[in-house]
């Protein structure tokens, strides 16, 4: 080992212990990349710390050694953000998993940035039955902070993408100090973002580039009794907004989802529209369907119906996906037998849907792949996160060559119609730069500055 | 009232601005013609109560000259006094009229104002004419004097009397009444002005002067009942004077006429037509219907509403005697001109007005606007004179 | 060239203003704060002109206070070191409604009335989350100041609401942040880094807001509200849970005044909408059931009083919140806007009467819920004299007890007027304290804007 790498390398292990640091190569191996089609890319140490001092000293060390660091929860964006791009310590949070406190009374709980959904929703189950949190339609070992940092959406979309849903963080800052972002700030709770000077935005959608957060407290929902689902179908893209939009008037959807696949053959050619409702009593749910099971025949006309599907007849599959808590994912994964799947997510106004959805297919299809789409109305219809979708076997180089490439042209046609590439990974991070209002790029790039002089963290991201 | 009757209320606004708006804070513009326009606090209604209140009852700062236009570029329309949410509402414009009381005392009064008033005085009008040429509007028609024992005197007023665009509506009236048979007659040289814009200026030892005259004429004359051609006249002579004669604006006799079989407007015309709703008729004295009834009596006429009408009517931008003093001034921001698109948007092609202060306004306002081969404005005097059959 | 005609010549003539009736005005608001100098205002009508005036203060190193409605009451848009009030209501157009993606884009001077009945007029299906304030007030001061509105409950407070904003920046620079900095759409704050926090909060320290993107959101048809009295003050954090469980209200107000003499107890104001007659009724019932459990210690209040409350409360926005300005016949009045969370509501009641008694002021709890349970806006409310100097002075002592009762209590001061931030800023993270310094530096170098703000 070099003089440096020994160097940082021991006073890990005086940090963390030397259970909880490694360079040895399987270790890296893991941790240089993840099960999206990203060319692997160098890591030099693995740390896994479990207290905010242990990180605090981590930081100063990488300050003081030029050492970067890219921090990584469940690491299952696929978009290989927690791959460093330069190099240097990847710091897994996940050992850092206390569930600190659940305050009922105002619905929030504390939590380490190292906790899973997993563990989350077993634990609010048990002994807060009556609450529930935006859980995303990922695996369980998804890290809650993570999903929260990379703006994602789960469950309770309707009110929002789960960044709307924190109260407050504990932050290190690249510089070494620790500060209470929120009304944890001034006050033992941490029941409230404000109203203060915002700074928990200064942590949100950077990938790390502004600071570790280390805790977070994030906002609880009241569960309803009973949950059920509606789909509805239909044969031309067109109609989406349309119905779409109907059913967040009506303000009875929790959660709506779209989806095409060309497999199996059954689905092909149709689109689906997924409504999960809810409410405390049969009674309410029964109203609910009725209210949305007027809404296809106001739609489209006689040549492009939109159905409503028969409860019984709506298949397992669907149903797990959207009711199951969490919602039931992964299974893409093995569509091609392959283990791999990536999906460029792309955030549009609704209007361009249809538009979406066909030149969608276009790209797929020309790098031989089959189409498939799940996207999810956020926010009350105010966006709509257009899933592109690509699985890919990953002992065929050329399959996953085939998937990049897919997914630059997807970043591209996103960028086009207006959208903005969701947890953009580099190369979608640059077009979106490229396109950028050049002082807004100005404007990061001093935030940036500003709070990591140095440029030790995730670096590489955001640069334009 | 002075301002000092006011004492207990001038500190209660809250500038919480609901005086701005119209009833349904209409996307248009703010209804204020002054606030619209000069966009600066100090002239919404709250922020001149508050400088009333400031410079005249507390002592805070000295009263000045950029104080007396911010006071007299009101029109004096009354819109705050529907809108405010407060229950001393009623008394806003009366509080502004009692402060320039006040700053005519100091003599800090725009020159235009002090011009106006001295004309008044002088001439008994504002535009300094002669005042043996007061009746000449009526010489090529068949109007006459008023004498003893005619039921009604048809009172013209300034405006009326002098201004080239408003005494067609004059004559136009003049001739109606002449066609329905009723017995009137008008002053002519012996007319002179009713004090309204003199009393909403503060000048109101002049007011009470003319008030004292006319009133003495008018016993003399055995006056029992008086139709008027100016809006403005009619709240002078109706509120302000004394009760010993019936006011009634002409569209009030108008329209009871008509209804009375007395006119005969089944010639009517194919026009669309929509209907300008001046202060003083409608918010200063709840007169939105009568001139809306004739209109719609009338074979041909398509009615269009304009979005602000009624009490959210938008001011012409000239009482208060802004018509002549001109401070709230000019420009593509004027009150008229941004009434006169609102015209235009409507798709009428007739303006209807009741007033011969608006009529001169908007006259004016429609040529600035390049808009004369597309609208026209016409008195209702002069829409009814040309359904007469 | 002076700074007055510098400023002239950048808005033109009649838009600025160093007369002493201008700078009275804008030397103070309708609350209890005590006025502050003001040197000019001037009223820009586009970016550049704000651009231009940017430059000027940055060369002159004068200060400038931006402005849109000034009815914060707390004097926030009033200048703390004199220099510039920009009174930012000159830039009213309403710029665009998307009504798929249900956003509206607007200048930071488009006031609430406007944009409502614009809507109301051309869309009438859509509305947006309205303050509890006079229609003068801005969106975009009301959104800056992470303010809340008659939606807040279902959908977040209204700082929540904004999708993208353009921006000039203390340096001059003019940026768009949010979709719109890359896409002609301003329908996304997301997924990109977030800037926009940099201005929410703020106060005009770190830049001046030129347009917004709003969202909007389905209007119903039907509206109405309930209103169930209580005198138990322990039971309100159970109520609340009970109502937020239900997840079926649209908004909910939580009430006592000393007068009028009907108004002496907890009143609970459940506003329910929906979509139609039946939907409605469904929901009004719901809510009457949850009374059941109470055993009597939460009734419902029907007759007279009722009819009341829906007068006061259910148009948007009511006008009752203006007419306490009017309370002691005094033109003004000023609140504590406590962010507390909902446990704490039963302990910090008592002490604010005494509050009260202590400044023998009447007292007046105006709450609203925001969000769906997650905390409350706990107002405190003091009405005053402005004729008499006095009693002005005895709110703002009795304001300042009641900042520090909240902040004792553990909980936040919503649009902290200066002292009240000072406050807050003594009990605050002093690495949190230091952070705020370093962003406030990084954009604003020579401290020109809204300067005394945030200030430690």
């Amino acid at each position: 080992m070099a003089k440096k790498e020994e160097l940082v390398c021991n006073s890990l292990i005086e940090i963390v212990g030397k259970d909880f640091v490694s360079n040895e190569r399987e270790d890296l191996y893991l941790y240089s990349r993840d099960g999206g089609s990203t060319k692997p890319r160098r890591v030099d140490y693995v740390v896994a710390p479990k207290t905010v001092e242990e990180v605090q000293k981590i930081v100063i060390l990488a300050n003081k050694e030029k050492v970067p660091i890219t921090p990584v929860g469940g690491g299952l964006t696929l978009n290989g953000l927690v791959i460093p791009i330069h190099g240097g310590i990847v710091l897994d949070m996940k050992r850092m998993d206390r569930i600190i406190e659940v305050n009922e009374s105002s619905r929030y709980v504390i939590i380490e940035a190292g906790v899973s959904q997993g563990a989350l929703i077993s634990y609010i189950k048990k002994n807060h039955p009556g609450l529930q949190h935006s859980v995303p339609e990922a695996p369980t070992t998804a890290t809650v902070v993570a999903n929260l940092l990379i703006r994602g959406h789960g469950t309770l979309a309707q009110s929002g993408d789960n960044s709307n849903m924190i109260n407050g963080m504990e932050v290190v800052l690249p510089t070494g100090e620790i500060c209470q972002i929120g009304s944890s700030c001034a006050s033992p709770y941490w029941f409230s973002k404000g109203p203060l000077p915002d700074l928990a935005g200064l942590f949100i959608g950077w990938f790390g580039t502004t600071g570790i957060v280390t805790k977070a407290s994030l906002r609880l929902y009241p569960r309803p009794g009973k949950r059920d689902m509606m789909l509805f179908t239909m044969q031309n893209p067109d109609l989406i907004p349309d119905v779409v939009y109907k059913i967040t008037q009506t303000r009875m959807a929790d959660n709506i989802g779209m989806l095409e696949q060309e497999k199996p053959e059954y689905m092909k050619g149709f689109q689906f529209i997924a409504i999960s409702i809810s409410g405390d009593s049969e009674q309410e749910i029964e109203y609910k369907r009725g209210i949305l099971g007027k809404i296809p025949q106001t739609c489209g006309d006689n040549e492009n119906e939109v159905t409503v599907m028969e409860a019984e007849m709506i298949p397992l599959g669907v149903k797990k996906r959207f009711l199951d808590e969490p919602p039931f994912a992964a299974v893409a994964a093995d569509f091609r037998k392959g283990g791999g799947f990536q999906y460029c997510g792309i955030m549009m106004p609704l209007e361009r849907v249809p538009e979406a959805w066909r030149r969608g297919m276009e790209i797929a299809h020309k790098h031989e792949m089959l189409f498939q789409c799940a996207n999810q109305v956020l926010s009350s219809g105010h966006e709509v996160m257009f899933g592109f979708n690509y699985s890919f076997n990953r002992a065929d180089e050329e399959d996953v060559e085939r998937t990049r490439e897919a997914m630059e042209e997807t970043n591209k046609l996103g960028l086009e119609l207006g959208g903005i590439p969701w947890k953009a990974d580099l190369q979608g991070q640059k077009q979106i730069i490229e396109k950028m209002d050049p002082n807004t790029l100005e404007l990061m790039k001093k935030v940036k500055k500003l709070l990591d002089p140095n440029g030790i963290m995730n670096p590489g991201n955001w640069e334009g | 009232m002075a301002l000092e009757d006011y004492k207990n209320i001038i500190h209660r606004c809250f500038r919480c601005g609901y005086c701005k708006f119209t009833s349904d804070y209409s996307y248009l513009g703010f209804n204020c013609p002054v606030y619209n326009k000069y966009r600066l606090e100090s002239y919404s209604p709250g922020g001149m109560i508050w400088l009333i209140y400031a410079s005249l009852v507390k002592g805070e700062l000295e009263p000045s000259e950029h104080l007396s236009q911010i006071l007299y570029s009101c029109t004096m329309c009354r819109n705050c006094v529907e809108e405010c949410k407060f229950k001393f509402n009623e008394d806003i414009v009366n509080i502004l009229k009692a402060a320039r009381e006040e700053m005519v005392d100091k003599y800090l009064v725009p020159s235009m104002v002090n011009r106006f008033l001295t004309n008044v005085y002088d001439y008994g009008n504002p535009y300094r004419e002669l005042k043996q040429n007061r009746g000449n509007w009526a010489e090529d028609t068949k109007i006459k004097q008023y004498e003893k024992g005619d039921e009604f005197l048809y009172y013209v007023g300034c405006v009326g009397s002098y201004d080239t665009t408003s005494q067609k509506a004059a004559r136009a009236l003049g001739n109606v009444l002449l066609q329905s048979g009723l017995p009137f007659g008008i002053l002519g040289e012996r007319e002179l002005c009713d004090g309204n814009e003199v009393d909403m200026l503060g000048e109101r030892g002049l007011f009470e002067l003319l008030k004292e005259k006319n009133t003495q004429m008018f016993k003399e004359l055995g006056v029992k009942k008086v139709v008027t051609l100016s809006p403005h006249s009619y709240n002078a002579l109706k509120n302000s004077y004394s009760n010993e004669f019936e006011v009634f604006h002409y569209t009030q006799l108008l329209r009871d006429l008509i209804k009375s079989s007395k006119l005969d407007v089944s010639k009517g015309f194919e026009v669309k037509v929509t209907y300008h709703d001046p202060c003083f008729l409608g918010r200063y004295n709840n007169e939105y219907d009568a001139p809306r009834e004739i209109l719609t009596a009338i074979p041909g006429i398509e009615l269009i509403e304009m979005e602000r009408n009624r009490g959210n009517s938008f001011c012409c931008g000239g009482g208060g005697g802004n018509f002549y003093t001109d401070v709230l001034s000019s420009g593509k921001d004027s009150p008229s001109r941004i009434r006169v698109r609102e015209v235009y948007d409507t798709g009428a092609n007739i303006l209807a007005v009741a007033c011969p202060i608006c009529m001169m306004m908007f006259e004016d306002a429609v040529k600035t606007e390049g808009l004369e081969d597309k609208l026209i404005i016409k008195d209702i005097s002069q829409i009814v004179e040309e359904s007469l059959l | 060239m002076d700074i007055y005609s510098s400023l002239v010549n950048i808005v033109g003539e009649g838009f600025a203003s160093n007369h002493k009736e201008e700078l009275y005005i804008y030397s103070r608001d309708s609350g209890a704060q005590q006025p502050r100098r003001a040197d000019y205002v001037a009223l820009p009508q586009t970016v550049e002109e704000i651009q231009q005036i940017v430059k000027l203060a940055n060369e002159e190193k004068i200060p400038i206070t931006p402005m849109g409605g000034g009815l914060t009451l707390n004097g926030l848009t009033v200048p703390t070191k004199g220099g510039i009030v920009l009174d930012m209501k000159r830039m009213d157009r309403i710029i665009e409604v998307n009504e798929k993606s249900r956003y509206a884009i607007v200048e930071a001077g488009v006031c609430q009335g406007a944009l409502q009945s614009y809507l109301e007029k051309n869309y009438p299906h859509l509305q947006h989350s309205q303050p509890d304030a006079p229609p003068t007030a801005t969106i975009v001061g009301n959104v800056l100041i992470q303010g809340h509105g008659h939606l807040s409950v279902t959908y977040g407070i209204n700082s929540q609401m904004v999708n993208g904003m353009e921006i000039v920046l203390p340096t001059g620079e003019v940026c768009k942040l949010g979709s719109c900095s890359i896409s002609p759409y301003w329908h996304a704050r997301d997924p990109l880094p977030d800037l926009i926090g940099l201005f929410l909060g703020w106060f005009g320290t770190t830049g001046i807001v030129t347009k917004l993107s709003l969202q909007l959101f389905p209007k119903p048809k039907f509206r109405d509200l309930l209103t169930f009295s209580s005198d138990d003050i322990d039971l309100i954090p159970d109520f609340i849970l009970d109502t937020t469980q239900l997840n079926l209200m649209e908004n909910l107000f939580i009430i006592s005044q000393q007068w009028p003499v009907w108004t002496q107890h907890v009143l609970y104001v459940p506003i329910i909408s929906a979509q139609d007659q039946q939907e409605l009724e469904f929901k009004i019932e719901l809510h009457k059931k949850l009374l059941r459990k109470y055993e009597g210690k939460i009734t419902l209040v029907e007759g007279r009083n009722a009819e009341r409350m829906r007068e006061s409360r259910l148009p948007i926005p009511p006008v009752s919140l203006t007419l306490f300005a009017d309370v002691k016949q005094g033109g003004g009045f000023q609140y504590t806007g406590g962010i507390l969370p909902i446990e704490k509501i039963p302990e910090v009641w008592p002490k604010a009467l005494e509050l009260y008694h202590k400044y023998g002021q009447p007292y007046i709890y105006a709450d609203q819920l925001l969000t769906s349970g997650h905390n409350i806006m706990f107002g405190l409310a003091y009405c005053l004299n402005r004729a008499d100097e006095q009693d002005t002075e005895k709110v703002r002592e009795a304001l300042d007890e009641s900042n520090r009762l909240i902040l004792d209590m553990g909980g936040i001061l919503w649009k902290a007027e200066l002292s009240a931030q000072k406050l807050m800023m003594e009990r605050m993270d002093p690495n949190t304290v230091k952070l705020m310094r370093r962003v406030k530096k990084a954009l604003d170098p020579n401290g020109i804007m809204n300067p005394g703000n945030w200030d430690a």
